[in-house]
């Protein structure tokens, strides 16, 4: 302890630290505040309130760090406690807050943003003032509307360009036919009425500018002016249809009528806890996720029990000075180890394909029958759970063979004296003094597995589907792939970040508890402190 | 006197020839074990020398050998359209990737361990428990928020958002002051402080006596999390994929998934070229630096 470099020492060292190095060290931290306070205006402008306070947070820390003599230890990670700030915890808090929100698709906006939008939509009056109409069309497939209303005034309409008076004779604009209409307009041909009239683009163009005054075509001989659907009354927080007088009230981010029709987009509203009740009380939801949480707790255990039992056994098979090539076997079986995860998993997919996958082409050979690996539920499981036996048993041979040299030798010539079988020896002997040192890992190796996105989503895709849920949800699919395919593989089901988050919040329940108990395991804390 | 000793002899060469029998009986299945571990190795191997392209179609001794897949694979074969192939720049993006966040992780972690064993400071022990707290929860889990994260990122900064090699390296950086540091801090707890008490007598700044004293006693540990650390980047796909999207932009193992789209089969033969190449160098490191790795492994795991 008499060792160590005392707090004020250090302190003293910091503070007389040379000129230039101090006043480069304050440059810096003032460029990076301008920097800062930069980002956090264009965040402030775009909405991002998390975002804002996070990078606060970030900012007044490294200032305290890099300007109080007194936080000099922090100067040396600095850097790194920002990232695990913004890339670590703050995902972690984000991810909570999410989990009670509605937030997904048709709820991506903010209530600021959903609001204008909202308020663009238009609707065709039955009644209201009307115009006569008579169409032009350009080569380029361009429409252009002459357009006279009840008092003989007339206009010219093209889409997304403003509704302006027009006479015949107009620069651009021909002579008027009998009916005071003109016969051309430069660059567009006239079209006759019936042409006009069984037109099918012509009655969903609006012509004029959306936003000010827009015009469509009601019937073969009117067209009228659109007019705007919903109106917001910021008191109530509803809309108002006005083609029918329906109220929208805000229900979860939605703005729903009684009848239960919905105005979309809604937006981004926190929900309570009814994700969370969405799991218990939707059958579409609940059904998976039940079948999922299963085979989450079951693809694990069955993995870190089979690996291991493999692991072990080769290691004991082979845990003798003598044996010949003991280092080219070991090399040999190491191999699914060296090779990318990923790289694997793919390669299994083809290998056991049920069509012209190597392994079934043997099976049907030799046995006339081959098991349908990929589309079929049962066969599913056991396809992955013989690919990862094939990706973790090397993990459990290196680990063991380690454990088993430490065990001495006298131990086991004491047990034979007395007449021990080698079963007994391995079952009283090898076995718990084995468990001591391997028993983290294997929890580690189950946390690790209880998340094994990749060999799900790589080798099946989580599938085969199951029928009848409400989400993409398949027979392998563990939490993780399943969170993931909420979130970013909807397939036209719509994303839903809401959900997923709630998912992953009840995966770090799990995940959580089981580390925890490892770290209890491994005398984790005590650890901690006797290094002090 | 003699007949014990025959007894003895017959013991000794029974006890010899269950011994032998015992090796035997074991090579046999080291045998049948290697097969297991070993085939679908041969067979990608086989099939990326099989001018065929079909899953079909193969044999391991392949009928045809020829290097058309690997001349497909780096888009020298005019004939073989496979729209969304770039190779090259697969393997460049992720070693680009995977070099910069180790070698970036590797001084933040080194430098925050080099805190946590020779300086004293409040709340040090708080937060050497807190990291390993932090661990529980893993950030895959966080998915959501990430993109979220680096989506609004790039609104402000469109450099560090989504489809970034930047973006991408930030998010790795963010998990380097992790059970690393616990790694590295063990070891250097083991480098006796005389060593920098010798510096300080000189007169040495504590930068000083990190960069020039300990740093190059440093170096095994280095090599063992940088090379881990790296084969981690370089074999993350969940990251890549999210946050990605511009096909010349994917990471090797995000390129190669695109094969398991549509008719897999049909370009299993490309594929296997691609996954021996990007697995080859892997494998290499590990081969050759197993006792090594093995050793940081177990301790590393032992620790989270």
């Amino acid at each position: 302890m008499n060792n160590t470099i005392s707090g004020q020492s250090k302190s003293k060292r910091a503070a007389g630290e040379t000129l230039t190095s101090k006043l480069i060290r304050i440059i810096l931290m003032l460029l990076f505040d301008a920097g800062s306070v930069w980002f956090i205006q264009s965040a402030l402008a775009l909405g991002f309130d998390q975002l804002i306070i996070i990078i606060s947070i970030i900012t007044i820390m490294l200032n305290l760090i890099y300007v109080l003599p007194k936080a000099y230890p922090f100067r040396w990670m600095g850097i790194g406690l920002s990232f695990l700030i913004l890339f670590t915890i703050y995902p972690i808090i984000f991810t909570i807050y999410v989990a009670f929100t509605n937030y997904g698709d048709g709820h991506l906006l903010t209530k600021e943003q959903a609001i204008p939008l909202i308020q663009k939509a238009t609707y065709l009056p039955e009644e209201g003032k009307s115009y006569s109409w008579t169409a032009f069309k350009a080569d380029s497939g361009e429409y252009a509307l002459w357009l006279v209303n009840d008092n003989g005034e007339s206009f010219l309409g093209k889409p997304g360009v403003e509704i302006l008076p027009a006479q015949p004779g107009d620069p651009g604009i021909g002579e008027a036919d009998s009916k005071g209409i003109p016969t051309t307009i430069e660059g567009y041909k006239r079209l006759n009425t019936l042409i006009a009239a069984t037109d099918k683009e012509l009655p969903n163009i609006k012509f004029g500018l959306e936003g000010d005054q827009t015009i469509q075509i009601r019937s073969p001989n009117e067209a009228a002016e659109l007019q705007i659907r919903y109106i917001y009354d910021p008191e109530l927080d509803t809309f108002t249809d006005q083609s029918n007088g329906d109220i929208y009230y805000n229900v979860n981010g939605t703005w729903t009528a009684r009848n239960g029709k919905a105005i979309r987009p809604g937006f981004r509203a926190t929900i309570g806890f009814k994700n969370f009740i969405d799991f218990t009380t939707s059958p579409a939801i609940r059904g998976p996720l039940v079948q999922i949480l299963t085979w989450n707790f079951i693809f694990p255990t069955f993995s870190v029990l089979s690996t291991f039992a493999l692991g072990l056994a080769i290691a004991i098979m082979f845990n003798d000075r003598e044996f010949p090539l003991k280092k080219i076997i070991r090399s040999l079986l190491l191999i699914p180890y060296t090779i990318p995860g990923l790289i694997s998993i793919i390669m299994w997919r083809g290998l056991l394909n049920s069509e012209f996958g190597v392994v079934n082409r043997w099976l049907v050979d030799w046995f006339n029958w081959a098991p349908p690996w990929m589309t079929d539920a049962f066969w599913a499981k056991v396809a992955i759970l013989i690919v990862n036996l094939w990706l973790g048993y090397p993990y459990f041979m290196l680990i063991s063979s380690g454990a088993l040299q430490s065990i001495p030798a006298d131990i086991y010539e004491a047990a034979t004296i007395d007449g021990a079988t080698g079963w007994q020896k391995f079952r009283n002997i090898t076995l718990p003094l084995l468990l001591v040192a391997v028993g983290p890992l294997l929890i580690a190796s189950y946390v690790f597995n209880f998340n094994n996105f990749n060999l799900i989503y790589l080798f099946i895709s989580g599938g085969p589907p199951i029928v009848g849920a409400s989400t993409q949800a398949g027979h392998t699919d563990i939490l993780i792939s399943y969170v993931y395919k909420l979130a970013f593989e909807s397939g036209g089901r719509g994303v839903q970040y809401g959900l997923a988050s709630a998912i992953s919040i009840i995966v770090f329940f799990i995940v959580g508890t089981i580390t925890l108990l490892q770290y209890r395991f491994t005398n984790m804390w005590e650890e901690v402190s006797e290094n002090v | 006197m003699s007949n014990i000793g025959q007894t003895y002899q017959n013991l000794r060469s029974s006890q010899k020839f269950q011994k032998r029998f015992s090796i035997a009986v074991r090579l046999v299945v080291a045998l049948l074990l290697i097969y297991f571990s070993i085939f679908p190795v041969l067979w990608i191997i086989s099939a990326s020398f099989n001018s065929s392209q079909s899953l079909a179609t193969q044999t391991l001794i392949p009928d045809r050998a020829s290097l058309i897949n690997y001349q497909r694979l780096f888009g020298a074969d005019p004939n073989y359209k496979f729209g969304d192939l770039y190779f090259q720049k697969w393997i460049f993006n992720s070693v680009k990737v995977a070099s910069i966040s180790t070698i970036l992780s590797l001084t933040i972690t080194t430098m925050a361990a080099y805190a946590f064993s020779r300086l004293r400071f409040a709340g040090r022990i708080a937060m050497l428990k807190g990291l390993l707290l932090i661990q529980v929860f893993p950030n895959l889990l966080a998915l959501v928020a990430i993109y979220v994260l680096v989506f609004q990122f790039g609104e402000i900064i469109p450099q560090l958002g989504l489809n970034t090699h930047a973006g991408l390296i930030l998010v790795y950086l963010g998990g380097s002051m992790g059970i690393n540091i616990w790694l590295m801090k063990g070891y250097l707890d083991t480098i006796p402080r005389a060593i920098d008490e010798s510096g300080m007598v000189d007169g040495a700044s504590h930068f000083q006596i990190f960069s020039q004293l300990l740093l190059p006693l440093l170096r095994p540990i280095l090599i063992v999390i940088g090379i881990l650390s790296f084969i981690g980047t370089y074999s993350d796909f969940l990251m890549a994929r999210i946050l990605l999207n511009d096909v010349n932009k994917y990471t090797l193992m995000v390129g190669l998934q695109i094969f398991t789209a549509g008719q897999f089969d049909q370009k299993w033969g490309v594929f296997a070229a691609g996954a021996l190449l990007g697995a080859l160098p892997i494998m290499i490191i590990y081969l050759i630096l197993q006792d090594q790795i093995v050793g940081g492994l177990t301790t590393g795991a032992v620790k989270g």
